[in-house]
C-alpha cells in the first residue's frame, strides 16, 4: 500500500464568485505521508482545505480519496468519504453549548455503536494524549486558546480517521507543546497509519514533521511542489527557499 | 502454578475478533495474552475480567501479543484503564511485550498528568424551594448590576452633552434607519389590526348607548396616547432589543468590547449611547404613525361597517384629539425605548462567551425589555392620571 497516491487532486480550482484564490492544483498524497501545505497569509490554504472535505465545491477540477472522484460522487458517497477524515479547524471549532468530553464524545456516540462507558474511556485516552486529561468538564469558553487547539485536536482524532487534516495546529501553542504535538503527528502516522495533511506556517514544525510539501503562492496564484520540506531549503524553488528561511535568503 | 493459557468465557470472541487470556509463567507473573483484531469496531472485552486477575503486590504485568491482528484506540484505552488500576494496586507493569506504537502512545497519554481541578456542575438536582431561593437571588444580584449600567449609561450621557462622548455619528445614522423606517411595514401591519380591534371592540358597547361616533373618541385616544406606544414598544423590543444583544453579545464573545476597554474607549459611549439615542428618537416617531394608522383602521371600519360618515368621524376625531394626548403618547413612546435599548444593551454586554450565551442574552432582552415597558406604562398611566393631563 505504502506509496500509492492515496489522496489525489487533479487541476483543482479555487475561487470566490469571480475572486480567484488558486488554480490548476495538482499534488498527491500517499498514504503515512506527513504532507505540509505552506504559504503566506491569504493564499489559499484554508480554503485548499474546505475543498478537500467537502465544504466548499472547487471551481474546477477533482480530489480523490483512494481513487474515487470525491466532489463527482453522490452526497452519501461523499458523506462515506468524510468520515474518513478527522479535521482540525484554524479557530479550533469546538461546539461551545458543549463540554470538551462531549465533544470528543458526539462523532463516537454518532458513528460506532459504543456503550457510553467505553466512549468516556475513549475520549480521556483521547484528551490525555493532548495533555487536557482532566478537563473533561470544561467548557470551551472556559479554555485558553491553545487548549482549544489541543481539544480541537482531540476531536479530530476521535474515530481514528484515516486522513487527519489540520489547519494550523501549532498556531498559539507554546513551543514545547507545540513540538510535543509535533511528536503526537508523527506518532500518529508510525503506529496507527494515519496520513497526515499540515496546514503551517510554523517553519520548525513543517520541517521536522513533513515529509511531502506544496507551496501556495499568492501572487501566481498557483502552487509551487516543493517534496521534502528539509530538501526544498536547500535546493528548492527560491521563492520557497525565501519563505522558508523566513526571507533571510 | 497454571501455565495453560485460560479463555476468558465472558467473550468467546469470532476467528478474527478480539481475544483475552491469560498465564502465570512463574509465581507473582500475569501475562496477558492480546490477539485478534482491537479495533473499536469489534465488540472489546470488559477490562474487570481481566483485573481480577491481576496479582496483589508484589506481582508484576506482562504481554504477549504476538497473536495482535490489528488495534487502534480500542486496545489503547483498554491497556491506559488497566494500566490506571495497576498503579492503583501497586502492580509493576512490564510493557516490553506491546507493540512499539501502543507503548509510545501510551507514555504520551501520560506525559501531562491529569489536572487536579475542582468538580464540576455538582448541583444538578435540588427542590423547588431551593430553585425559587437561588433564582430570587439571581434576580436580587441582578439589581446592582441593571443600577451600575443605568449609571454607566448616565455618566455617558453628560458625556455627550459636554461633548466629550466618543461615538460615531454614522452609527447613530445606520442605528436610525435600521430601527425606524425598517421597522415601518410591522408597525403599520399592527397598528392598523389594533385600530380595527379597537374600533370593533367600540362599536359594540357604544351600540348599547346609542352613541357609535364616539367610536372615533375611542379610537383616537387610545390609539394615540396608549396603544400606540404600547404596540410599538413591544414589536421594538422582539425586532431591535434582541438584535442589541445579539450584537453586542457577539462583540462580547470576540473579544472586541474587551479591545475597546483596553483602548481606554468606554464601550457604553461607542455602543450602547448609539444604540440609546437611536430608540429614544425613532420610538415616538413610530408611536405617531403607529397613532395615526391605527386612527385610519378605525375610520375605514366605522364608515363601511358601522355606517358612520367619513365627514362626522373626521370632526369627531379632530374633536377628541387634544394636543396633551400627542405629548402623552410621545412622552410614553421615548421611555419604551429608552426601556427596549436599555435591556437590549444591559443583556449583550452581559453576554457570556460562548454562541449559546449570546442566543440566551437575546432571549433575555426580550422578556426584560417587555418587562420594563410594562412596568414604566404602568407608572405613568398613574401619574398622568393623577396630574390629570
Ligand atoms: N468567505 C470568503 N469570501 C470571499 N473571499 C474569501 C472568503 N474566505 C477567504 N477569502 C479570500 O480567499 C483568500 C484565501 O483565504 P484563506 O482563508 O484560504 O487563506 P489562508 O491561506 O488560510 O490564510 P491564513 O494563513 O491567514 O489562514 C483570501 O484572499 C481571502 O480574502
Ligand atoms: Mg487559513
Amino acid at each position: 500500500m505504502a506509496g500509492r497516491a492515496h489522496i489525489e487532486v487533479g487541476n483543482l480550482s479555487m475561487a470566490y464568485g469571480k475572486f480567484l484564490v488558486q488554480r490548476d492544483l495538482n499534488f498527491a498524497v500517499s498514504k503515512g505521508d506527513v504532507f505540509v501545505i505552506m504559504g503566506g497569509n491569504g493564499c489559499g490554504k484554508t480554503t485548499l482545505m474546505r475543498a478537500l472535505i467537502g465544504l466548499q465545491r472547487p471551481a474546477a477540477g477533482t480530489v480523490r480519496y483512494d481513487g474515487e472522484d470525491f466532489w463527482g460522487a453522490a452526497e452519501e458517497d461523499r458523506a462515506r468519504m468524510k468520515r474518513r477524515l478527522g479535521i482540525l479547524f484554524q479557530g479550533g471549532a469546538l461546539w461551545s453549548s458543549l463540554t470538551l468530553a462531549e465533544n470528543v464524545a458526539l462523532p463516537l456516540a454518532e458513528y460506532t455503536g459504543l456503550p457510553p462507558a467505553r466512549v468516556a474511556e475513549i475520549v480521556s485516552f483521547k484528551l490525555a494524549l493532548v495533555g487536557l486529561a482532566g478537563f473533561e468538564d470544561f467548557y470551551p469558553s472556559e479554555l485558553s486558546g491553545g487548549m482549544k487547539k489541543r481539544a480541537g485536536l482531540a476531536r479530530a482524532m476521535a474515530l481514528d480517521p484515516d486522513i487527519l487534516i489540520v489547519d494550523e495546529p501549532s498556531s498559539g501553542l507554546d513551543p514545547l507543546t507545540a513540538r510535543r504535538l509535533d511528536d503526537l503527528i508523527l506518532e500518529l502516522r508510525e503506529s496507527l497509519g494515519t496520513t497526515i495533511i499540515v496546514i503551517s506556517h510554523d517553519l520548525a514544525s513543517i520541517l521536522a514533521i513533513g515529509s511531502d510539501s506544496i507551496y501556495l503562492d499568492a501572487d501566481t496564484h498557483t502552487m509551487i511542489a516543493t517534496g521534502n520540506p528539509r530538501e526544498a531549503l536547500t535546493h528548492g524553488d527560491p521563492k520557497v527557499r525565501h519563505f522558508l528561511t523566513r526571507g533571510s535568503e | 502454578m497454571r501455565t495453560r493459557p485460560e479463555e476468558d468465557g465472558l467473550h468467546p470472541a469470532g476467528e478474527s475478533g478480539p481475544r483475552l487470556s491469560w498465564h502465570r509463567p512463574s509465581e507473582g507473573v500475569l501475562t496477558l495474552v492480546l490477539a485478534g483484531r482491537w479495533c473499536l469496531d469489534e465488540t472489546l472485552p470488559a477490562r474487570n475480567a481481566a483485573e481480577r486477575d491481576i496479582p496483589a503486590v508484589p506481582g508484576r504485568l506482562t504481554f504477549d501479543t504476538a497473536a495482535l491482528a490489528d488495534w487502534d484506540s480500542g486496545l489503547l484505552t483498554f491497556l491506559a484503564g488497566l494500566l490506571k488500576t495497576c498503579a492503583a494496586r501497586g502492580v509493576a507493569v512490564d510493557p516490553s511485550g506491546l507493540p512499539e506504537g501502543v507503548r509510545r502512545l501510551l507514555a504520551m497519554a501520560a506525559a501531562v498528568p491529569e489536572q487536579k481541578v475542582p468538580p464540576r456542575n455538582a448541583a444538578a438536582r435540588t427542590s423547588l424551594v431551593s430553585r425559587i431561593g437561588a433564582a430570587t437571588l439571581v434576580l436580587a444580584r441582578g439589581a446592582p448590576a441593571m443600577l451600575r449600567f443605568l449609571g454607566e449609561i448616565v455618566l455617558s450621557f453628560l458625556r455627550l452633552f459636554s461633548g466629550r462622548a466618543r461615538f460615531r455619528m454614522s452609527d447613530l445614522w445606520l442605528e436610525m434607519e435600521q430601527v425606524g423606517p425598517r421597522a415601518l411595514p410591522i408597525v403599520s401591519v399592527i397598528s392598523f389590526l389594533v385600530g380595527l380591534i379597537l374600533a370593533y371592540l367600540g362599536a359594540d358597547q357604544l351600540k348599547l348607548v346609542g352613541a357609535q361616533i364616539f367610536i372615533a373618541d375611542l379610537v383616537a385616544i387610545g390609539m394615540v396616547r396608549e396603544v400606540g406606544a404600547l404596540m410599538t414598544g413591544i414589536i421594538i423590543a422582539g425586532r431591535t432589543g434582541a438584535a442589541f444583544a445579539a450584537q453586542l453579545g457577539t462583540m462580547q464573545v470576540n473579544e472586541e468590547i474587551d479591545a475597546f476597554r483596553t483602548l481606554g474607549i468606554p464601550p457604553v459611549d461607542f455602543l450602547v449611547l448609539p444604540r440609546m439615542l437611536a430608540l429614544m428618537l425613532m420610538v415616538p416617531l413610530l408611536t405617531l404613525y403607529a397613532g395615526f394608522v391605527g386612527m385610519f383602521a378605525g375610520l375605514v371600519v366605522s364608515v363601511t361597517i358601522f355606517d358612520i360618515s367619513l365627514f362626522e368621524y373626521y370632526n369627531e376625531t379632530l374633536r377628541a384629539l387634544e394636543l396633551k394626548h400627542f405629548w402623552v403618547g410621545l412622552s410614553k413612546g421615548t421611555v419604551y425605548g429608552a426601556m427596549v435599548a436599555f435591556a437590549g444593551c444591559l443583556r449583550g454586554m452581559q453576554c457570556g462567551r460562548s454562541a449559546e450565551a449570546v442566543g440566551e442574552a437575546a432571549t433575555s432582552a426580550v422578556v426584560t425589555g417587555i418587562l420594563l415597558i410594562t412596568v414604566a406604562a404602568s407608572v405613568m398611566t398613574i401619574v398622568y392620571y393623577q396630574l390629570d393631563i
